[in-house]
């Protein structure tokens, strides 16, 4: 009851100040909406990139020369490129695997008629390419066998591409120019969206033969691989490596000279990049958080001189050194979460604007919301404690004369 | 057994390297139903004294008896609690919290007494009309006059019905008017069975205690009976 009536005294008091209150709460009030809506864009960055990395990349790895996330090219760079020999054993010998294909990488610019794209993305593939990325020809059809085998020029293109080259009209079956080079436009890709500001629908794919053929012959590629089981990842990713050291003829002291990546290692990167987005948030809420407590034992410090006689007639009229601890106890953190609550408020307000002005999402979450009260409250009683405790020990005759 | 029963009460103040004997070896009792002014002047030791009648601090040493509790050793908390329970104090500045109305200011000792709020404003709304402010209970004390504001304080001083009331310098601040309204309740109080410790230095104002002690030095100079209390 004594509490009840502490908590009433404490907002009267409050209230009675209410700018000087506000003012107070401002190093509160900017840390916790700092938390606020940093956690909930990494929150929102989380679900869109977890979603997104399952729709391309569940089961899906990658032969190449380096290992993904690593800096240390010195030491890759002398490794042997990736290449027929790997791709030919890997398609011949892996039985974990559903599909396998070479990806060579060229930008060129494709025109058809009097229209002209810059700049596509232009990858050398074979035929089980769409189905290891899980995509697929909206019209028209996928490559052939003889496609591949013959190094025939055709082509699949993005959904953006046929947009841009043929707007309204079917493109396939046309002829489109990519360098110098004519060829028959078999495919249009379904359509992907973007993901981040990421265009994922601007892409041409050939035949590898083709590629090399056309584009240019380079030895060494990337060889993309889908396992069958995508929860046997770590298995197929054994089999793979026991295929490439026999075909490299490593012995059995040798490290790997090739790697195997994941879309998982792309994870990690990126939690490295929200690990470094945290620590910054926890640096800006903490030093505003620290800043806001000492607005508040400041605050307190200066209500309980104000307030020296009121503490005397209390103490004078019964009340316990610990009733006073708990009355500037109570206001200290009321102030706080008030700080706390407009924090909240606006670190929501946050997260939501940039959610609706920018491709970033967002996601409010009731955890992030408890954390920042609790985390003012905690910043209220810690910063609360010395006012509070210097109210509490006022002697009661002296507070009494205090003028 | 006297209600206040007090014995070679000593009170030393340290200042720097000097030693202070505000209170030098006083004895005094003063029995319930008694209305009793103690008197000096400034430097006697009645602030000392009052303070000590008034559980707001312990003697360097001596004996305290109040109502039959030992008061020289006990703590903070359980004197906070004795004042709570025994005492009734009427200042001279009123004391009233600024920014509750009058019956939250004379509902505080309930507060801390734990009684409930129900209880509270009953009680809180007799106490208000037996000092003649049943109406002015909504009011804030800058709402009130000098007068009215110290019937709300005598209201607190009254509600936990306390073994005393112990008033320093009750009219202080009043101009004579209301000073003999005042004293005119402190009679009625007086009269319906209260004790009452008026602690003053005028003597316009003991003239109206039963029996008049005067401080000097820290000792008791004269303890005498008032033929004609007024």
């Amino acid at each position: 009851m004594v509490f009840w009536q502490n908590l009433k005294i404490a907002l009267h008091a409050l209230r009675a100040n209410l700018m000087r209150s506000i003012l107070t709460t401002l190093g509160i009030i900017i840390g916790i909406t700092t938390v606020i809506a940093i956690v909930s864009i990494v929150d929102g960055l989380n679900d869109a990139f977890s979603a997104e990395l399952k729709s391309i990349g569940q089961g899906t790895l990658y032969v190449q020369k380096f290992p993904w996330g690593s800096h240390d090219w010195r030491k890759y760079k002398n490794y042997p490129d990736v290449g027929w020999k790997e791709y030919k054993a890997i398609d011949r010998y892996a039985t974990l695997i559903s599909g396998a294909s070479p990806i060579k990488h060229a930008r060129k610019p494709m025109k058809w008629s009097n229209r002209r794209v810059k700049s596509v993305s232009i990858s050398g593939v074979n035929k089980q390419y769409a189905s290891i990325r899980n995509i697929f020809p909206a019209a028209g059809r996928n490559f052939s066998h003889l496609d591949i085998e013959r190094a025939r020029n055709v082509v699949l293109i993005g959904h953006d591409v046929a947009e841009e080259l043929f707007g309204p009209r079917n493109p396939v079956g046309q002829k489109v120019r990519i360098g110098i080079d004519s060829f028959t436009v078999i495919g249009v890709m379904s359509e992907r969206g973007d993901f981040f500001d990421q265009n994922l629908d601007e892409f041409a794919l050939i035949p590898y033969t083709t590629f090399n053929k056309t584009i240019g012959h380079d030895r060494h590629f990337t060889i993309i691989v889908k396992v069958i089981d995508p929860s046997k990842i770590e298995q197929a990713k054994d089999e793979l490596r026991g295929i490439l050291r026999r075909v490299r003829k490593l012995s059995f002291v040798k490290e790997d000279n090739f790697a195997i990546n994941q879309v998982d290692v792309l994870k990690d990167l990126y939690d490295k990049l929200t690990g470094g987005l945290y620590a910054a948030m926890f640096a800006v809420a903490g030093i505003s958080l620290l800043i806001g407590g000492i607005g508040i034992m400041n605050i307190m410090l200066v209500s309980v001189t104000e307030r020296t006689r009121e503490i005397g007639v209390r103490k004078a009229l019964g009340a316990k050194s610990h009733w006073i601890l708990i009355q500037f106890l109570i206001e200290s953190v009321i102030l706080a979460l008030l700080g706390g609550a407009f924090g909240v408020c606006f670190g929501a307000g946050i997260a939501k604007l940039v959610a609706s002005v920018s491709p970033l999402p967002a996601t409010v979450r009731l955890w992030s919301v408890i954390t920042g009260f609790l985390f003012s409250s905690f910043v209220g009683i810690i910063f609360g404690i010395f006012p509070a405790r210097a109210a509490a020990k006022k002697n009661p005759i002296e507070a009494l004369r205090y003028e | 057994m006297s209600l206040i029963h007090c014995q070679d009460l000593r009170k030393i103040y340290q200042l720097g390297h000097l030693e202070v004997n505000a209170l030098d070896g006083v004895d005094l009792n003063i029995e319930p139903g008694e209305y009793v002014a103690i008197m000096g002047p400034s430097g006697s030791g009645k602030s000392t004294l009052m303070n000590l009648i008034g559980c707001l601090d312990t003697p360097t040493s001596g004996t305290y008896i109040l109502d039959g509790e030992r008061v020289d050793l006990l703590t903070d908390d359980q004197l906070a609690d004795i004042r709570n329970r025994k005492i009734g104090f009427v200042f001279q500045t009123f004391n009233l919290l600024a920014r509750s109305t009058a019956m939250a200011n004379v509902e505080v000792p309930l507060v801390y007494a734990g009684v409930g709020a129900r209880e509270r404003h009953k009680l809180s709304l007799e106490t208000l009309t037996k000092v003649g402010l049943g109406e002015r209970g909504h009011h804030k004390p800058n709402e009130l006059s000098g007068g009215e504001r110290q019937r709300v304080a005598i209201a607190r001083a009254l509600i936990n019905n306390p073994s005393i009331i112990l008033a320093d310098e009750p009219t202080g601040n009043l101009d004579t008017k209301t000073s003999l309204e005042i004293m005119a309740l402190f009679k009625d109080l007086h009269q319906s069975g209260n004790t009452i410790v008026l602690v003053t230095h005028e003597d316009d104002i003991s003239k109206f205690a039963h029996r008049i002690v005067r401080l000097r030095d820290g000792k008791i100079e004269s303890d005498r009976t008032n033929p004609d209390p007024q």
